[in-house]
């Protein structure tokens, strides 16, 4: 199997090649990642939701100029939607045409169970591609354990059997990126065959570079605001603490209002809110006059 | 100074360092095994090792797997790599006599250990569960009452048969119809394409006949917390008598028993013997009938047990009458907590069977709004009359 190129990459280099994408990942991160790339194995992300763990990925495919395979996990998901399917409609025309043609049948179940009659799904194609790509397995913690147990069994091996094709083994090794937000336990067995990475919520001079690799025109002054206006906010208790996502469409929205300053109006202050805070609860919580303290704070 | 920790001179070099590190970390409950040693290495030359935190981060990247493997992993690399220039010795701990192969329910283990060690009446060793607990120690150790029961003077053999069918009954009406694969199925409500186009083939080609699929039930996970606390021990034959019948009944069953704190008697109740088994039981519940602790006891399943155990398809058994010594409110954050695992929760409260009662204890108050189902259960017969009711949840 052959080793990736960029092997030779030490993790800061990787670290400034992410945030030259506009990614700022933690000293941990960029040093599980690149163990991840260098030793070819798994990388298990868990934290909360918001934090940035699939954005990851998608970077990492940027800066490796690959492609980025997604499999979304959710309960029930199988080997029909995870690794192949056959194109039985299209298998049926076939063999009617071949009927009428006057085709005999062994070419025909020759020709009907080849690849072009195959649908690749994610795994599959992950493990098809001339370059490596990227392959994120997002929300594993979705899935159910009969399909954790199965990728253990392709992330050991990276070879899938198709009973009417034989075995297809890997061509290159892909990136696995795994994600999960804890809402079950995962089995030993996966966690041990994976590098593992908790990703936290930015300490605040990490968020304040996440913001302004994303709106690089921001102010200084407001930048600072909203980042310890963020940071504040996650102290109290929420039911959902905003992550980085809606800390970036918190400014996108005071931007587009044309704020400058997040002490300078309540009201609008208060609408944006809607950004950061996703529940009920949640917004009952933080009242103007709260947002408006946490704001002064900041500020 | 430098605060690395010096290696004696003997010492055979780095990757049996390594290795001893994999070894320290086991021996603190982390599970590793051999290939983490490779990969550990491997990881070392592939970052700058000479810089301690450079090499904390890759093998913190490799040893842990959750996060609280990742929270005990600095404190665990200091202790060893980080000894303050103390030279160490000996690389290699030798495996101390009591680490068991499940290092991660070390305290069940050890229960397991006092059971099987003698018989119901040899005293149990205070210190048995209270050492090499890790970071979580076992709650209100103070305000325990040290009253012991053997519960084998409360159940008897034929009970635990007859729970046992409850038991089972109970489990086979506990479906899950949620699941989302298909199988073939001739009475099924889509099309088994791979099937019907296999079968095909030996009409040349034409789909004669079809193929159908369905969703399969599956079973649903049975947790069992039994309250067994004071104000409980007259309904405790009962329900010790069902939770040894369902623990002999269902394999995927899982049982907790809780007073002032939360004991996991699972491994204990798997005993072939059944009455042993109450035997090793009773060894564990100690301060058995003692005050109740309903808030603490399901904070502590729900922040540890939980974690592992339950998930969707879980049903969660609660026995007890909801009066607690400690704040309501406990109760109804630790089953929210419950909750957003997805699991269902079943109380099953001995005094719901009076006549004009009403469900006032605070505790049993603020749980109501968890609850999926909230019954009566006194005696078997009861337990066995939930069967249809169980079915609907």
């Amino acid at each position: 199997m052959p080793r990736l190129a960029e092997h030779m990459m030490t993790w800061s280099d990787l670290k400034s090649a992410l945030a030259g994408e506009g990614y700022v990942a933690s000293d941990d991160l960029a040093v599980a990642l690149q163990l991840a790339l260098s030793l070819g194995r798994p990388l298990l992300l868990e934290g909360a939701a918001g934090v940035g763990k699939t954005e990851i990925a998608r970077t990492l495919a940027t800066v490796q100029q690959t492609r980025l395979i997604r499999l979304q996990c959710y309960e029930g998901l199988d080997a029909a939607q995870a690794i192949y399917e056959w194109n039985y409609q299209r298998q049926l025309l076939t063999i009617r045409a071949a009927a009428e043609g006057g085709e005999t049948g062994k070419a025909v179940e020759d020709r009907i169970f080849s690849r072009d009659f195959l649908l690749e799904r994610p795994l599959l194609a992950a493990i098809t591609q001339e370059q490596p790509p990227v392959l994120l397995i997002d929300e594993i913690d979705r899935a159910d354990e009969e399909f954790e147990a199965y990728l253990l069994e392709i992330l050991s091996d990276y070879q899938v059997s198709i009973p009417e094709l034989g075995t297809i083994t890997a061509v290159t090794r892909p990136i696995v990126i795994l994600t999960s937000n804890g809402t079950r336990d995962l089995s030993d067995a996966l966690r041990r065959r994976c590098l593992y990475t908790y990703v936290e919520y930015p300490n605040r001079t990490t968020e304040l570079a996440i913001l302004n690799a994303r709106c690089p025109d921001i102010e200084a002054r407001l930048a600072a605001q909203i980042i310890g206006f963020v940071q504040k906010l996650r102290e109290e208790d929420l039911e959902k603490t905003p992550g980085v996502a809606e800390m970036l469409d918190f400014a996108a929205a005071l931007l587009g209002l044309g704020l400058s300053d997040l002490t300078e109006d309540p009201a609008i202050l208060q609408s944006t809110l809607t950004t950061l805070l996703k529940t009920q609860s949640d917004q009952s919580q933080i009242t103007s006059e709260v947002a408006a303290r946490i704001a002064g704070k900041a500020a | 100074m430098s605060r690395v920790t010096k290696f004696a001179a003997r010492d055979p070099g780095p990757l049996a360092r390594v290795a001893g590190f994999i070894a320290h970390l086991r021996e603190n409950g982390l599970r590793l095994g051999v290939a983490e040693a490779d990969i550990a290495m491997a990881a070392l030359t592939e970052v700058d090792a000479i810089h301690p935190d450079e090499s904390r981060r890759a093998l913190r990247a490799v040893c842990t797997g959750c996060k609280e493997d990742s929270d005990r992993f600095d404190a665990l690399f200091d202790s060893y790599w980080m000894d303050a220039g103390r030279v160490k010795r000996k690389i290699i701990p030798s495996p101390s006599p009591t680490t068991s192969k499940d290092v991660h329910s070390s305290r069940d283990a050890k229960g397991e250990d006092a059971g099987t060690s003698g018989a119901a009446t040899s005293p149990d060793t205070e210190g048995g569960e209270a050492e090499s607990d890790g970071t979580g120690k076992l709650i209100a150790t103070e305000q325990r009452n040290l009253s012991r029961r053997d519960l084998r003077d409360l159940v008897r053999g034929d009970e635990i048969a007859q729970a046992e069918e409850v038991a089972r009954r109970i489990g086979a009406a506990l479906r899950d119809k949620r699941s989302r694969r298909r199988i073939a199925d001739r009475k099924g409500d889509r099309l088994h394409f791979r099937k019907t186009i296999r079968q095909s083939m030996a009409t040349g080609g034409e789909p004669m006949r079809l193929l159908r699929k369905r969703r399969p039930d599956r079973t649903r996970k049975i947790v069992a917390i039994c309250d067994v606390s004071g104000s409980m021990s007259v309904y405790a034959q009962v329900f010790l008598a069902f939770l040894a019948g369902l623990m002999r009944a269902d394999t995927s069953a899982d049982a907790y028993l809780f007073h002032t704190r939360l004991v996991r008697i699972t491994e204990a109740l798997r005993d072939k013997d059944a009455m042993r088994a109450i035997g090793r039981m009773s060894l564990m519940a100690d301060g058995f009938g003692g005050g109740s602790k309903i808030g603490p006891s399901l904070m502590r399943f729900a922040d540890t047990y939980a974690k592992r155990f339950v998930d969707g398809r879980s049903v969660v058994l609660i026995l007890s009458d909801g009066y607690d010594t400690e704040p309501p409110q406990l109760i109804a954050t630790a089953l929210e907590k419950l909750r957003k695992r997805g699991c269902r929760i079943v109380w099953l409260n001995p005094l719901k069977g009076w006549e004009d009662y009403a469900p006032v204890a605070g505790g049993m108050a603020a749980a109501l709004p968890y609850l999926d189902h909230f019954a009566a259960a006194n005696t078997l017969a009861d337990l066995a009359a939930l069967e249809t009711e169980l079915a609907t949840i």
